[in-house]
């Protein structure tokens, strides 16, 4: 009725009959929606439709927001992820979360780089070392930084930054990437780097990204999912979306009749 | 949007009307000026080619300026890439009349010889293909679109059938035969223009429904 169902092979995330309130006010509504592996789905929609809140249920970042509650079931590889099974710094490991404005520790770059494997009481030396490498390798900033690992990362430019933040996403080796507006803040040039970073890395995560720009949804994203109102309007190949879109109000959107 | 683009939409639809409506008239005088050997009409449609011409590169221009200025997608990206082929089908009917016309020309220096099948009949399918076609783009009507594309056939028919006709009349009278092979033209270039009213209805498809029907149907 109020949801494009898509049928998608082993999902890696599986969402159903999600219904998010903050207080008494229902922010998303009976939302089904299912995540391919190793895609890049991106999810449009206007200001306030509900698409950075759906996207911080997937690794309840929600659980913070005082008064908010979660109806239906979200399931990681099959484990649902409010289940007691599930320790939720664990369910975060698993799926990272790039934000908006990129938030470096004020801590040298090789420490925000391994965060999260501090946290959780890694110590091997060259296990660490070798994850810096990756990760900075990963996120197209190795070459950048390989000769200055120990200072602050806190003189980088915005894209820089963001690089980082994503390395430090991947440090953890993490399922899914939640990004949400990686971009949003950033120049022509560091967007395009970004984006390129987003190609690569869905050789080996599931990336699912919020953006505001239509453009960057279409450039990068294999599948893309259009809400309104906190109701999931339109999910579906990408090309599909952008080229002919199958409901009236997506094609209004997208072609900024409205929004 | 775009107030900006919709305006820059809104234009190029001017744009091909205009063309369209050269391209029709252009096809209507030159059928005409062959039923009346008329040399002075005939030219009239040789002298339209170069607006024509003009009309074509502006309005492609003006696809890629809006392309490139504000990448629009869905409808209005299937509208412009409909829009530059049909503009590109509009500039070849509008030479097809041209060669109609030279043929008018032609054969006003040879005499009258009457046409051995009906070319006001063929022509009028023609004309009547062509405007229904623009019809489907205007009132942005896949039925009327599918009409076209279902008299194609007719015309495809006729232009076989006058292929035999032509040859049989060149057998019975030789002495005619340049005005003839002229003839055979005339029919040639009146299943073109069918053939390029039916592309700018599948275009029309293309933009309302997202589907190529060119090779399906």
């Amino acid at each position: 009725m109020n949801n494009a169902t898509l049928a998608i092979k082993d999902p890696i995330v599986e969402v159903k009959d999600l219904r998010f309130y903050y207080g008494a006010s229902e922010a998303l509504h009976n939302v089904n929606i299912a995540f391919p592996r190793r895609q890049v789905t991106a999810l449009i929609g206007p200001s306030g439709c509900g698409k950075s809140t759906f996207l911080r249920c997937l690794n309840r970042m929600n659980d913070l927001v005082d008064g908010s509650r979660v109806v239906g079931s979200i399931r990681l590889n099959g484990t649902d992820i409010h289940s007691s099974a599930m320790d939720v710094i664990e369910l975060r490991r698993r799926v990272g979360m790039v934000f908006q404005k990129s938030n470096p520790f004020p801590k040298s770059i090789y420490e925000n780089v391994i965060y999260g494997l501090r946290i959780a009481g890694v110590k091997d030396r060259a296990f660490l070392d070798e994850t810096v490498e990756k990760s900075l390798k990963g996120a197209a900033l190795w070459d950048e930084v390989k000769d200055r690992l120990h200072d602050s990362a806190l003189g980088f430019s915005g894209g820089q930054m963001q690089r980082l933040c994503i390395a430090r996403a991947i440090a953890v080796n993490p399922e899914v990437i939640l990004m949400d507006e990686p971009c949003s803040a950033l120049d022509p040039k560091s967007t395009a780097r970004v984006e390129e970073l987003i190609g690569e890395l869905r050789k080996d995560f599931t990336i699912i990204i919020v953006t505001h720009n239509m453009q960057q949804a279409a450039r990068v994203s294999d599948y893309t999912a259009f809400l309104y109102e906190g109701l999931l309007i339109e999910y579906g190949l990408t090309d599909k979306i952008f080229m002919k879109p199958k409901n009236k109000q997506t094609e209004d959107y997208i072609t900024g009749r409205f929004g | 949007m775009t107030q900006h683009m919709q305006r820059e939409l809104d234009n190029l639809k001017k744009m091909i009307l205009a063309l369209s409506a050269v391209a029709e008239e252009s096809v209507q005088k030159a059928a005409r000026s062959i039923e009346t050997l008329d040399v002075p009409l005939a030219e009239e449609v040789i002298g339209s080619d170069d607006l024509v011409d003009q009309m074509e590169v502006d309005l492609e221009e003006e696809c890629l300026k809006i392309l490139a200025l504000h990448q629009p997608v869905a409808i209005d990206l299937r509208f412009i890439i409909a829009v530059l082929k049909i503009n590109n089908d509009l500039e070849r009917i509008a030479d097809l009349a041209v060669n109609i016309a030279e043929r008018a020309v032609g054969l006003s220096g040879i005499g009258r010889v009457e046409i051995p099948f009906d070319f006001a009949g063929m022509a009028r399918r023609a004309e009547t293909m062509l405007n229904m076609s623009l019809d489907a783009l205007v009132q942005l009507d896949t039925g009327i679109a599918h009409q076209v594309i279902a008299l194609d056939d007719e015309v495809d028919a006729i232009h076989s059938a006058n292929y035999g006709l032509i040859k049989a009349q060149i057998l019975a009278r030789p002495e005619t035969l340049d005005a003839l092979i002229q003839h055979l033209s005339l029919s040639r270039h009146l299943e073109r223009i069918a053939d390029l009213a039916t592309n700018i209805a599948e275009d029309v498809i293309y933009m309302i429904d997202g589907v190529i029907v060119r090779h399906s149907l």
